[in-house]
């Protein structure tokens, strides 16, 4: 393993006598300058093609019915996943239990919301007064007409969050399961109830496992909201086909809903990283920086003064 | 009728032993590893369980607050059967809940420490006294407080357990286990996850629970552990107990052959 060092007849062999040539990476100059290329092409094409109709999409980007249309579309996005929250960890709880029955069950439930396309579930919910016209949860004197309890909104919720609870199940059983099981013996031994182990011991950890997919499941949703648009629910994609049918703008309205959509999920991706941080609290001893500590140390280091202290 | 004046007068009435394990037996699966376990432990002793791993010493102590089902036997907390309710001559299994409640006053130290990562230090400790026994906010932390003096970590009440070395996050398990102030405590090999150079200072907090007279089962391979503090140690293999006495006289002049080869092994 040893091997002779030739030792300058100086006899000192410290750093400061040298001086460091840098690597030189040219394939990374080729290869940004290709890529920007076909960037500032794009562009170009985008600004200089008028059928884009820019002037139409900046006209209608705070239009009433778009703005209403983004409220219906949060809306949908936070009840839908809070009710398949909360019905995901039940059928997680369900899919561990003891009882065969429970068990199955819940994975029955699992094996059809997930093998069958959510349109279709929509489809489903939306015609729900043909397959049960009166709605009377089998106890007498509840008789519901069906035709008016599924408005086209309540089919959407109903459609989007029991599809959502499928999803959220194998996301909670995945993170309950992560869990070493040392954990739910202590919580034992000092004498907690399985609820109060649950909920106070392997719940919170799982959070660190369970929140980065739920937060691509709520963004997931977001986009998903859309397909409510064939269930005429005024959402921001189809307040924005509304707007077409009647001005032919197809493009335009179309851009106006895009950018809509990719603001609101920059947001809450911003906000998913301060979520992961809160509960990634005791597992490691330095926790990833938020933005804002990021923006800031981007600017501190590429400020003038900073500039020369990277060398 | 004549009465016998030589008789010696009676001797006081002993108390009946904290611990009395009767005939434990338990398998998994098809591997019974415990073939019917006696013991019995007197309230304030502290018993050491030697032996090799796969002896069932861990096992039978993991029966003694249930964290295993054993199949057959019986072990006896204090009044309490453990895992059965009594009702004339049946033995009702109980439900989680009711084994939960009749923990609380049997402590356990684990060889993984298993603290609750996403907590500090002193909500690990008060978890339990304020969920499970409902006690007040106030008294639970001057006690929870007292307790991580008592081991040396009141400087570390507010860290989380990832930022404590080895040691220090058993000497919170121990004190974790203590705030239940429990009759009993169980230790299942303390050490075994740690650094040798930490070993010390968990067997330290160890020797002063035990002056304090607390009663103490220990799962061990800390030979000299078992010899100063230990009342008496008893010997596993295979399942069963080979030989059981004071700690000398187990681990300084032991009668069993395999405790003989076990000690040489070891020592």
């Amino acid at each position: 393993m040893s091997s002779v060092v030739s030792v300058p007849e100086t006899g000192t062999t410290s750093r400061e006598q040298f001086t460091v040539v840098p690597a030189r990476h040219p394939w990374r100059w080729v290869a940004g300058i290709a890529v920007a290329a076909v960037v500032i092409m794009l562009l170009i094409s985008a600004v200089s093609n008028p059928r884009f109709g820019w002037d139409k999409v900046s006209l209608y980007f705070r239009d009433v019915a778009i703005v209403d249309g983004i409220g219906i579309t949060l809306f949908l996005t936070v009840v839908c996943m809070a009710a398949g929250v909360m019905l995901g960890v039940v059928l997680a709880v369900m899919q561990l239990s003891a009882n065969p029955v429970v068990k199955a069950s819940a994975s029955a439930y699992v094996t059809i919301f997930r093998g069958t396309p959510v349109l279709v579930q929509l489809l489903f919910w939306f015609n729900l007064s043909a397959l049960y016209p009166e709605i009377t949860f089998g106890i007498p004197g509840v008789n519901l007409d069906a035709n008016q309890i599924i408005t086209p909104l309540a089919a959407a919720i109903l459609g989007l969050g029991l599809n959502e609870a499928a999803y959220m199940s194998e996301i909670v059983r995945a993170g309950i399961q992560s869990i070493d099981q040392g954990q739910a013996e202590a919580a034992g031994a000092l004498g907690m109830s399985r609820i109060q182990t649950l909920t106070r011991v392997i719940l919170p950890q799982a959070m660190r496992v369970i929140i980065p997919p739920t937060g691509n499941e709520f963004i997931g949703m977001l986009k998903m909201t859309s397909l409510v648009s064939v269930l005429a629910v005024p959402e921001l994609l189809y307040s924005a086909q509304i707007i077409y049918s009647k001005n032919l703008q197809v493009i335009p309205l179309l851009l106006v809903a895009s950018i809509w959509y990719i603001i609101v999920t920059t947001v809450f991706t911003v906000g998913q990283g301060y979520l992961e941080r809160h509960f990634a609290r005791g597992t490691s001893r330095s926790t990833p920086p938020t933005l804002a500590e990021r923006v800031r140390k981007f600017f501190a280091v590429h400020s003038a003064q900073g500039l020369g202290k990277g060398k | 009728m004549t009465i016998d004046t030589t008789m010696p007068p009676a001797a006081p009435i002993e108390p009946l032993p904290l611990v009395r394990a009767h005939g434990v037996r338990k398998s998994f699966g098809e591997n019974e590893v415990l073939k019917g376990i006696d013991l019995e432990v007197r309230s304030g002793e502290v018993v050491c369980l030697i032996g090799a791993s796969g002896s069932g010493k861990s096992t039978f102590l993991r029966c003694v607050n249930h964290l295993e089902k054993i199949d057959g036997g019986l072990v006896w907390v204090g009044e309490r059967a453990v895992g059965y309710r009594i009702k004339g001559d049946k033995l009702h299994e109980q439900s989680h809940n009711e084994i939960c409640a009749d923990r609380t006053d049997i402590g356990m130290v684990f060889q993984h420490f298993n603290l609750f990562p996403h907590m500090t230090v002193l909500e690990n400790l008060m978890e339990a006294p304020l969920r499970v026994l409902k006690q007040r906010k106030a008294e639970v932390r001057r006690r929870a407080l007292d307790l991580l003096e008592k081991v040396g970590l009141s400087a570390k009440a507010d860290a989380y357990p990832r930022h404590l070395s080895g040691g220090q996050q058993q000497r919170v398990a121990i004190a974790r286990a203590l705030c239940m102030q429990p009759k009993l405590m169980l230790f299942d090999e303390p050490t075994s996850a740690l650094d040798p150079e930490l070993v010390g200072e968990v067997l330290r907090v160890m020797k002063d629970l035990a002056r304090t007279g607390m009663t103490m089962i220990v799962v061990t391979h800390e030979m000299g552990f078992a010899r100063d503090v230990a009342d008496r140690v008893v010997f596993m293999h295979g399942g069963r107990i080979i030989e059981e006495g004071p700690a000398e006289e187990v681990i300084g002049n032991p009668q069993h052959e395999r405790t003989r080869a076990f000690l040489s092994a070891v020592l």
